[in-house]
């Protein structure tokens, strides 16, 4: 019974707790980026990616976009961050 | 000085009615004329965690659309003096709730009462807003799971930019945690977000931990606001959280393991 528990204490447990840490860190952030902006942001973002990896392999999280509203205009930041060794190869 | 205080959390079932219940009769019995309203129309469950289920006539709805006074629905709590509930309707929607009415009866309160609890509905549809447009603090309740602490985020959001307080340009409404069911012997197990984790995640300072507790069901099941069970460990929890909220510094309890003894360690007796 309880008792048993004790050998699985002893042994490093597969750490639910910490996926689920690791996953709401992502989601929570993702969730504030498009908090504020248009509907239309995530699927941007995912079309740029796609557009992007024709060209280049990239991660899915390396295109960033923001959105920011002032008044008068709005605007839109696209960040996209491009592995080291293409820049490289390109230039030799 | 009044204070509108909103518990709300978007997730539905994570405790909202019974920390707002609990909440209330905490600071209730430290003097402080509180009176905690039902915002949760068509849903009405605050007067059963109450019980006083059987005296209510009138409602929050009949005071904003019926012409009914203020001190006709409202329901003195039989057992903890300056305490009233302010029960909703069962039968209307939540479209009942006008926002002129909701103001009025909130100034109307405000002039009788040192804290204001509003008991939000689940979600973030009209009622929910309601119950959070006048708050100058929020509760934000949230358990120790993934849907729950991201529903928080959320509830989060929109207090920082559709309550009253972020419309007009004031001081933005000022938030705490409240973390409920949590239970230790499964965050020691990995098997739980901890405290940190959602600290982390959440950034806002922390009011209290609710331990994972039967007395809280049993508390319900009599209809009596758990705080006062003097045996409940979630009800001493709550007692503290009120006491934070006016303003002590009161260390956290049931968020690290108690000392056992050999016995009670190996056979793992839970309190």
């Amino acid at each position: 019974m309880r008792f048993f528990d004790w050998f699985r204490l002893s042994r490093r447990r597969d750490d639910s707790a910490d996926k689920a840490r690791e996953r709401l860190t992502v989601l929570v952030a993702l969730d504030r980026q498009g908090g504020g902006g248009p509907d239309f942001l995530p699927l941007l973002q995912k079309e740029l990616l796609e557009v992007i990896r024709k060209y280049v392999e990239i991660d899915q999280d390396k295109v960033n976009v923001d959105f920011q509203s002032g008044t008068g205009f709005s605007t839109l930041e696209v960040n996209v961050e491009l592995p080291n060794r293409v820049l490289e190869a390109r230039a030799s | 000085m009044s204070k509108v205080i909103v518990v709300t959390s978007g997730k539905g079932g994570v405790g909202k009615t019974t920390s707002a219940a609990a909440l209330g009769t905490a600071l209730a019995l430290r003097g402080k004329k509180t009176v905690i309203i039902d915002f949760d129309v068509g849903l009405r469950n605050l007067d059963l965690i109450m019980g006083c289920e059987r005296r209510v006539v009138f409602d929050f709805i009949n005071v904003i659309n019926d012409g009914i006074r203020l001190n006709q629905a409202l329901i003195k709590d039989k057992r903890v003096d300056n305490l009233s509930i302010l029960p909703t309707s069962q039968t209307r929607d939540k479209d009942a709730l006008s926002q002129e009415g909701v103001e009025k009866v909130i100034e109307e309160l405000r002039k009788e009462f040192e804290y204001i609890i509003c008991d939000s509905p689940a979600g973030i549809e009209k009622g929910a807003y309601m119950a959070l447009y006048h708050a100058d603090e929020a509760i934000v309740v949230t358990n120790p799971e993934v849907s729950s602490v991201r529903d928080s985020d959320r509830i989060l959001g929109i207090l920082s930019s559709k309550s009253k307080r972020a419309e007009h340009g004031d001081d933005p409404v000022k938030t705490h945690l409240l973390l409920t069911r949590y239970d230790l012997d499964r965050v020691q197990r990995g098997e739980m977000l901890k405290l940190d984790d959602v600290l982390e995640i959440l950034a806002i300072p922390v009011l209290g931990v609710i331990p994972q507790c039967g007395s809280v069901l049993q508390a319900s099941n009599l209809g009596m606001p758990v705080v006062l069970d003097d045996k409940s460990k979630a009800g001493q929890a709550y007692k503290d959280a009120a006491a934070r909220l006016l303003g002590e510094d009161i260390e956290l309890r049931y968020v690290n393991p108690e000392k056992r003894g050999l016995v009670d360690w190996l056979f793992r007796r839970s309190a």
